[in-house]
């Protein structure tokens, strides 16, 4: 299915825009209906993407005030990949979980809650994974600033 | 006078930074709590497994990571391309040359570069790749054996295994941490003899994989532990997105080598194992090692051919430069970019956003298959027994370097 196609069929949804240059194609979606698209995508036989690969959390920074979640998503049977971005601002950033269509959403979601404290709502079990539970801020926040010391250990850097 | 240590044992401080998700004091009469790890050897690194079980029967298990994270993601956002290979090593650091390979073609792809990579590099990185290869499935296999109370395996895959370890280390001068494949090259061309000492490895190592089967794969006891144990329909294997020998095991031929076609690969014949259900069921964790040791065989069948390519079409020059493309200078166009390979352990995806300005990526994500690949223990291990919960674990081989980056 070519990209125009994808287009239409979400267009039925939502209202997306394509992002340029990005490989595979990029759609932007908004925030509250990023459940419904992949809804969509996955359920339809015309796209029929029964792979979540991969979920990217992206901060744009202060200035841009804007941050980003990126589903890397995944058809075995049609061979395609297909990007979904939606944005969210970087203050109480919240969007719909999608655990309930791919089980592989749960850890990666997880992940980007960890690192950038993106809230995913309806997530089963949303608690950070890779850092430590009493851990302060979210590390790949670009205006995350490092501790000196963890628990009273010197921190080296 | 030297300053004294700052810190002082706190369990509480434990509990604090990784606490339990289950209350004890909520479960079940006959219910109960089993820590097992982070220091444990079966779990194959510092992975921590909060098992709830009943009698022997586990009920639940909540893996508990990050005590390896090094935050590499963070680290790239500081580092220019080339010098970010080194990181990438450390992830997973028994199959460093596959990682390399899909880290450089990922930065080649994204200054648009690929197609000029001279033909011999990309035979030299594809035939490391392989041996890389078989030496991170001969560690699962290896030790998945020793997971399952088969000492001798251990010592003979060591042994085959110290083959690839000291031809690699020739190569690059490092036995597991390379640093060989570079963007647009290599670190240097194969030393001299390379090619002759690698096809006297493939005539050693060929007799061995069928020894090591007789050995631990079509033992009694081996298959009694594994066959009909741990399965994994191959609808859960997709929608947990489960890569590599583990969605093959399932049987399914999906291989990014095929599918994608990266590299030289197209030019290089080899089949897909798949998991047949031999000894069981299909998907179950005999099926899952089956397909390791059925792909030990391919990455062999691949390496003659591309020591066929090295000594025939593309064989050494004088004038070969393996450094002639690398740039001096990586600043790629502003653009957003997935790409993926394929890893012993599963499809190894970068994502890369580069804002044109600069030598350092905005972003750079790492889908890590064994972190996917693990996300799918709870699934698997509901309602096993806690000696499978082992064996379970053991199938689905996680490198906790990756796991955690």
């Amino acid at each position: 299915m070519d990209n125009q196609k994808i287009g239409d069929l979400l267009s039925t949804v939502a209202t997306v825009e394509v992002v340029k240059n990005t490989s595979p194609e990029c759609w932007l979606v908004p925030a509250t209906s990023i459940a419904e698209v992949c809804q969509l995508l996955y359920h339809n036989p015309a796209t029929y993407f029964d792979m979540l690969t991969c979920i990217t959390g992206v901060d744009n920074g202060p200035q841009a005030n804007a941050m980003e979640v990126i589903y890397h998503v995944y058809s075995i049977p049609l061979h395609q990949s297909l990007m979904l971005k939606v944005v969210l601002p970087r203050e109480n950033p919240e969007v719909e979980s999608v655990t309930d269509i791919w089980k592989s959403a749960n850890w990666l979601e997880r992940e980007v809650f960890d690192m950038f404290g993106i809230a995913f709502k309806n997530h089963p079990d949303l608690r950070r994974i890779l850092m430590p539970a009493d851990w302060k801020g979210y590390p790949l926040r670009k205006d995350y600033q490092h501790e000196e010391t963890y628990r009273g250990i010197k921190i080296d850097s | 006078m030297a300053q004294q240590p700052q810190h002082r044992y706190a369990p509480d401080n434990l509990l604090a930074s990784e606490p339990n998700k289950f209350d004890a004091s909520k479960l079940k009469s006959e219910e109960m709590i089993i820590n097992l790890g982070p220091q444990h050897p079966s779990t194959h690194g510092v992975l921590r497994l909060e098992v709830v079980s009943d009698g022997e029967i586990v009920k639940e298990v909540v893996p508990h990571i990050g005590y390896l994270h090094r935050c590499f993601e963070k680290h790239t956002e500081s580092l220019p391309y080339n010098q970010i290979i080194p990181f990438v090593d450390r992830m997973d650091y028994v199959a460093a040359m596959n990682s390399e390979h899909a880290y450089a073609l990922g930065v080649e792809k994204l200054l648009g570069i690929t197609d000029k990579i001279p033909k011999r590099v990309e035979y030299i990185r594809v035939l490391v790749a392989e041996l890389n290869r078989i030496a991170s499935h001969l560690i699962a296999v290896g030790t998945y054996g020793l997971d399952l109370g088969a000492f001798t395996p251990f010592f003979w895959i060591m042994r085959d295994r110290e083959h690839i370890l000291r031809m690699l280390e020739w190569a690059s001068g490092a036995r597991m941490l390379y640093n060989y494949i570079w963007i647009g090259g290599l670190f240097y061309d194969l030393p001299v003899g390379f090619e002759q000492r690698c096809r006297e490895f493939v005539t050693y190592f060929a007799p061995k994989v069928k020894e090591l089967e007789d050995l631990l794969i079509h033992n009694k006891i081996f298959i009694d532990r594994t066959a009909n144990v741990g399965v994994l329909p191959l609808n859960l294997a997709i929608n947990g997105g489960a890569t590599g020998p583990l969605l093959r095991g399932s049987g399914l031929a999906f291989d990014l080598r095929k599918v994608d076609g990266y590299s030289v690969y197209p030019e290089l014949e080899f089949e897909i194992p798949v998991g047949e259900g031999k000894m069981g069921t299909v998907g179950d964790c005999w099926d899952r090692t089956w397909v390791r040791v059925r792909e030990m065989d391919q990455s062999m069948h691949l390496i003659q051919q591309c020591l066929n390519k090295l000594e025939g079409e593309h064989k050494r020059t004088r004038e070969f430069d393996p450094q002639a493309l690398v740039p001096k200078k990586i600043r790629p166009q502003a653009q957003e970019l997935y790409t993926r390979a394929e890893n012993p352990k599963g499809e190894l995806g970068f994502y890369f956003r580069s804002d044109g300005r600069s030598d350092i990526p905005f972003r750079c994500k790492v889908r890590a298959c064994s972190f996917v690949n693990l996300s799918l223990l709870p699934e698997l291990s509901r309602g096993v027994l806690m000696a499978d919960l082992i064996a379970i674990l053991g199938s689905i081989d996680i490198v906790l370097g990756e796991v955690d980056r």
